[in-house]
């Protein structure tokens, strides 16, 4: 319970690492977008390579990243079954009874794959090489235009922050409570469904009211170091782009063009 | 009048019926607090003492009398974030008062808030964290560093605001001894060092020996104040108001009640020793 959230950060000094969060950011969200554009394999292997280089830039272990998709075999298998089973166009590859598997099925069923790979691998790159608190921050700095909606985008990222921040603490004490009751006599591991969820009331109830107190506690805290919101406050940590920032863009809009480009040379094989 | 903290006849009660009928949390408060000074607010649970500290860097304002700050009054809210800059507040959870998920970045949380240029934040912060000891926690994740450490973060959190007081709110007491002690040292030194004024509110009167002045609250009043010396030779009145005397001088209190002639004033171990083998000394020279 203890490695959710905050272990996905990996300090390291490498191009990624160095590289102004904004950029990162929104180079990232526009990685996943190029993710789906490629309808041949040429692109798609573009794609994975230029994936590929990313992670060799970032300098992590190959074997972190790979653990990062992990989670989502499941969806992953999920999703190619659907389109092997229900793509009925194409030439048929197996037929047995209500069971029909046609190339086309499973070429989609590659692609659907492989994009949800590489949408994964490549997020997870992004919060790999980004402190929590610096992701927030920028953030902050990236959602700014929509003061001019009303929208309090300082207030939203400090949320952000203190919520990252008492993760780890409200985990600690969830497992404190959790020993508490059971030294108790709590009995939290046997019965059905209703009855273990029952037997969490007298976990959650008690993690509620601390929480509470020290939310209390944090305001008290923040006021006495003259926080008063986001309104002439400065930052230590600025952000700046640097001309590997904008090279890096370039070459990510280069990729998308090219990656459009192919779409019209190459016959589609989607 | 030139007192860096003047507090002139304080009461304060909470605007709730319950709180009406059991008096004013605060009574007629009278207290000044000079530059530079190192004061020990004692008084057991319910006496008032962190109330009264909350009206330091006006957390609270006074219902009746005021305080002032280096002559600002606290009830100006014009002066509201200069008092809170001079007089910084530690509290006593380490946990509930870092706001930010890495040491430095924390102890930035004030400065930033005072908008100071980002050049000189990083100044401020890498001084006050070498000045509490941390420097080297400076990317650490707080959650993982020890309670007494967390405190030394909070610690140096108030220190990059420049401030020229520090109120530490029972900042120990959720500490085991080594932390309690870690917090002490770097507290007991910035007074020397730097001339700091610290105001530390306490119910370990070992803690409170540290200081040049003791305060002794009793429901809400000022029951006794002097010297550590003056305050833990008066036992019996402590007693009364159900606080304990450090070890040391009521061991010599009994002593001397049982007739062993011990100096009234002894506060710490080594003193209590010293005063003993002096003692002893003395009777072998005697036979």
């Amino acid at each position: 319970m203890r490695d959710i959230a905050l272990g996905q950060y990996f300090p390291g000094n490498s191009f990624l690492h160095r590289m102004d969060p904004r950029v990162k950011m929104v180079l990232t969200f526009l990685y996943i977008f190029a993710v789906f554009i490629p309808r041949n394999w040429v692109g798609l292997c573009g794609a994975v390579a230029f994936l590929a280089i990313a992670v060799l830039l970032s300098k992590l272990p190959v074997k972190l990243v790979l653990k990062s998709i992990k989670p989502v075999i499941p969806l992953v298998l999920i999703t190619s079954a659907l389109n092997i089973f229900y793509v009925s166009e194409g030439t048929a590859v197996f037929e047995w009874w209500v069971i029909h598997i046609t190339t086309k099925g499973l070429i989609t069923a590659s692609f659907i794959a492989i994009r949800i790979i590489c949408l994964i691998a490549g997020s997870s790159l992004l919060t790999y090489t980004t402190s929590p608190t610096t992701l927030t921050d920028a953030l902050e700095r990236l959602l700014s235009p929509l003061k001019i909606v009303r929208l309090d985008v300082h207030e939203l990222a400090m949320m952000m922050t203190i919520a990252l921040r008492f993760i780890p603490t409200l985990i600690e004490e969830t497992d404190k409570i959790m020993s508490a009751q059971k030294a108790r006599g709590a009995d939290l591991e046997s019965g059905g469904p209703m009855q273990r969820i029952r037997a969490l009331v007298p976990i959650v109830v008690p993690l509620f009211v601390s929480s509470f107190r020290r939310a209390s506690d944090l305001a008290t805290a923040m006021e006495c170091r003259c926080y008063r919101g986001g309104m002439g406050r400065t930052r230590m940590k600025q952000m700046k782009m640097r001309a590997a920032d904008i090279l890096s863009a370039a070459v990510v809009l280069a990729v998308i063009a090219a990656l459009f480009a192919l779409n019209f040379f190459i016959r589609p094989v989607l | 009048m030139n007192a860096f903290i003047c507090a002139e006849k304080v009461r304060f009660h909470y605007d709730n019926r319950a709180d009406m009928l059991s008096g004013p949390v605060l009574d007629d408060i009278d207290l000044n607090i000079e530059r530079g000074e190192f004061v020990a607010i004692l008084g057991h649970n319910g006496s008032g003492k962190s109330t009264l500290a909350k009206h330091f860097n006006a957390m609270l304002l006074p219902s009746g009398g005021r305080v002032l700050v280096s002559g600002r009054d606290t009830a100006d809210q014009n002066e509201l974030y200069e008092i809170r800059r001079m007089v910084g507040m530690v509290l006593q959870n380490p946990d509930n008062q870092i706001v930010s998920t890495i040491v430095e970045e924390d102890v930035a949380f004030g400065p930033e808030n005072l908008g100071v240029e980002p050049s000189e934040i990083r100044r401020r912060v890498d001084e006050a964290l070498k000045a509490v000891g941390m420097l080297e926690y400076r990317e650490h994740a707080p959650h993982k560093l020890s309670g007494g450490q967390k405190q030394r973060v909070a610690i140096a959190g108030v220190l990059a605001m420049q401030p020229e007081c520090i109120v530490l709110d029972e900042p120990t007491s959720m500490l085991d001894p080594q932390g309690r002690k870690e917090v002490l040292d770097t507290i007991s030194r910035l007074n020397r060092e730097r001339g700091i004024t610290i105001v530390l509110i306490t119910h370990f009167m070992e803690e409170a020996v540290l200081a040049d002045r003791v305060v002794v609250l009793e429901n809400g009043r000022i029951l006794l104040q002097g010297h550590p010396r003056e305050v833990f030779s008066d036992i019996e009145r402590l007693r009364q108001v159900g606080l304990d005397v450090p070890q040391p001088a009521e061991l010599c209190h009994q002593l001397r009640r049982a007739g062993v002639p011990l100096p009234e004033d002894v506060l710490t171990a080594e003193e209590c020793v010293e005063a003993l083998s002096l003692l002893l000394e003395e009777s072998y020279a005697g036979n």
